[in-house]
């Protein structure tokens, strides 16, 4: 194979690499707003982890005994 | 848990790790200053024999700010935060407090001896990467011990998701340890061919691949030491100081992703026009580009928290600095991406303006940043209010117009002497040597070592103030939500 080809199948590669990433950055941002958008999980409420976080606080998600056998 | 409303966070390694930020910022800090002013009046480096040359203190103040300063102030905020948002105490678990004292021993035991023998000359001469063998090894125990500290303490937590802090300090933890042993992998020469002391070592890497190596951890030390867990504070110290919840937390679970993955790749850009690749400085150049979208995710964030709350920035001192340190950030990740673009860099590279780029960085992000968290943490780990908010008021347009000068005069610097640099006459004959470039950038010198000198008083300032705090502050009956408090 001559240098010219390589050349060339390494740009094609490239990009060809570059969407793919940027397929998985939006794909990312579309599972977080579906997740949101569906009720599987909302995010948001997050963010009360640090606000709310005196020890005799309740967890914003605790893990129960029940959790643990589930994981 | 029947005992916990007796439980307490416990904040006997926080408090640790507050002074050993304070004692070793004044140091590398002191030390900055020395280096500036020998910068100015180069008569400087004759003060004190071959210890007080500008080329033995130079590793001093970088190895001292960042593995001093800035890390004890990571670990002391780590032992703060990482108990309060995964809602569980140090005090719950007698093996996580050995743990932790061990590490911070271990840690002031490596700086102290890092300093000693920096000072006495014993280095690899690795950029940031100085320390010889012996004290690498140190380095990576006690960095293991964070490591179990971190998952340690998740391991007994009761809040299932970790907060966004958490995956920042995950994130330096793991990249540091990364970094670490792959730039250190060296050679003892002593033990392989009894060349030089027992200490001495060489890189096992040779030529343009040392310089590749070095260069992916010289600049993901900025990464992983510099922005990661300052990130990993704001996140945390911003809202809780505000009360205001994070604008978005989707955007800081995108950003860190983002950031994660962009970062790795952009060392290249120090070694432009060096001897590496072609393509190794065409990706860290665009790599570069694209890390502005990540790092101003986090800090828009940041500044959006502040939304309808804007009242804050002049009541409350804490909220001053934390927002300065996210407009740093933004400040010093657009003009880095901009130093990476070959054209800029071809001016820019190895002038002054790229120490002004840093302490932009390190001096209004980091610094800034650093000592918010400790004030903040102050009342909270002492009950006492904060000693008194006019010395806050007062540090903090010191710190100001110190870091203004000092990158206003390493801009102007910088590209003067790029400028004269390149400068040719008529026939293609360079039209300046060296000298002409050093002459010409002495004002600036003595500009900027002086916004060092005012910001060292700031720090002076900012350490007498957390002094008197924990000596003869007013002492506060119940835990403060948000809002630290401070005396007049």
């Amino acid at each position: 194979m001559n240098m010219e080809t390589i050349r060339e199948l390494q740009a094609y590669g490239y990009i060809l690499f570059t969407i793919f990433l940027a397929v998985i950055l939006y794909s990312y941002l579309y599972h977080l707003y579906r997740d949101e958008k569906t009720g599987t999980r909302n995010y948001e409420k997050y963010s009360d982890i640090a606000l709310h976080d005196n020890i005799d606080d309740a967890p914003v998600e605790a893990i129960s005994p029940l959790n643990k056998e589930k994981d | 848990m029947q005992a916990k409303d007796a439980l307490n966070y416990d904040y006997s390694v926080a408090k640790c790790f507050t002074y050993a930020t304070i004692l070793f910022g004044i140091i590398g800090m002191l030390i900055g200053v020395v280096i500036a002013y020998q910068m100015a009046f180069p008569e400087l480096n004759y003060l004190a024999g071959e210890y007080g040359t500008y080329s033995r203190l130079r590793p001093l103040h970088t190895s001292g700010v960042i593995f001093g300063f800035l890390l004890s102030g990571i670990f002391a905020s780590w032992y703060y935060i990482g108990q309060r948002v995964l809602k569980v105490s140090m005090a719950e678990s007698k093996f996580l407090m050995v743990i932790g004292k061990l590490h911070f021993w271990i840690y002031m035991i490596v700086i102290l001896t890092a300093v000693v023998t920096l000072f006495m000359g014993v280095s690899t001469s690795k950029e940031y990467a100085e320390l010889e063998w012996p004290l690498d090894i140190a380095v990576v125990v006690l960095w293991v011990l964070w490591g179990f500290s971190i998952f340690g303490l998740i391991g007994i937590r009761r809040e299932k998701t970790l907060y966004i802090s958490m995956w920042y300090f995950i994130a330096t933890f793991l990249g540091v340890a990364m970094l670490y042993l792959f730039n250190n992998m060296e050679v003892p020469t002593y033990f392989v061919s009894g060349v030089g002391k027992w200490y001495h070592s060489v890189s096992m890497y040779a030529g343009t691949n040392d310089a590749m190596v070095q260069w992916w951890y010289g600049h993901n030390a900025v990464a992983f030491v510099f922005t990661v867990p300052i990130i990993a504070m704001i996140y945390y110290f911003l809202p809780k100081e505000s009360g205001q919840p994070v604008f978005s937390y989707k955007l800081s679970l995108l950003s860190f992703w983002g950031l994660m993955f962009v970062y790795l790749w952009a060392g290249g850009h120090h070694l432009l026009y060096s001897t590496v690749p072609d393509w190794v400085q065409t990706m860290g150049s665009i790599f570069s580009v694209i890390l502005i979208l990540p790092s101003w995710g986090s800090a828009i964030n940041m500044l959006l928290t502040m939304k309808g709350e804007w009242g804050q920035l002049k009541a409350n001192p804490l909220i001053k600095f934390m927002v300065l340190a996210s407009t740093f950030y933004m400040l010093s990740t657009l003009e880095g991406p901009i130093q990476a673009i070959k054209s800029v860099n071809a001016l820019a590279h190895f002038t002054d303006w790229i120490p002004g780029h840093v302490h932009d960085g390190t001096l209004g992000w980091v610094g800034f940043m650093l000592m918010a968290a400790l004030f903040h943490m102050a009342p909270r780990m002492y009950k006492k209010e904060l000693y008194s908010k006019k010395l806050m008021e007062a540090q903090f347009w010191l710190q100001t117009t110190g870091i203004v000068m000092y990158f206003t005069s390493m801009w102007i610097a910088g590209i003067t002497q790029g400028m004269m640099w390149r400068a040719t006459d008529q026939f293609g004959n360079l039209a300046y040597s060296f000298i002409d470039t050093v002459t010409v950038l002495i004002p600036y010198y003595s500009l900027r070592a002086t916004g060092g000198l005012f910001y060292l008083v700031g720090f002076f300032m900012f350490s007498y103030n957390m002094y008197k705090t924990i000596s003869a502050g007013k002492a506060i009956s119940s835990e403060p939500q948000n809002a630290s408090p401070m005396s007049a």
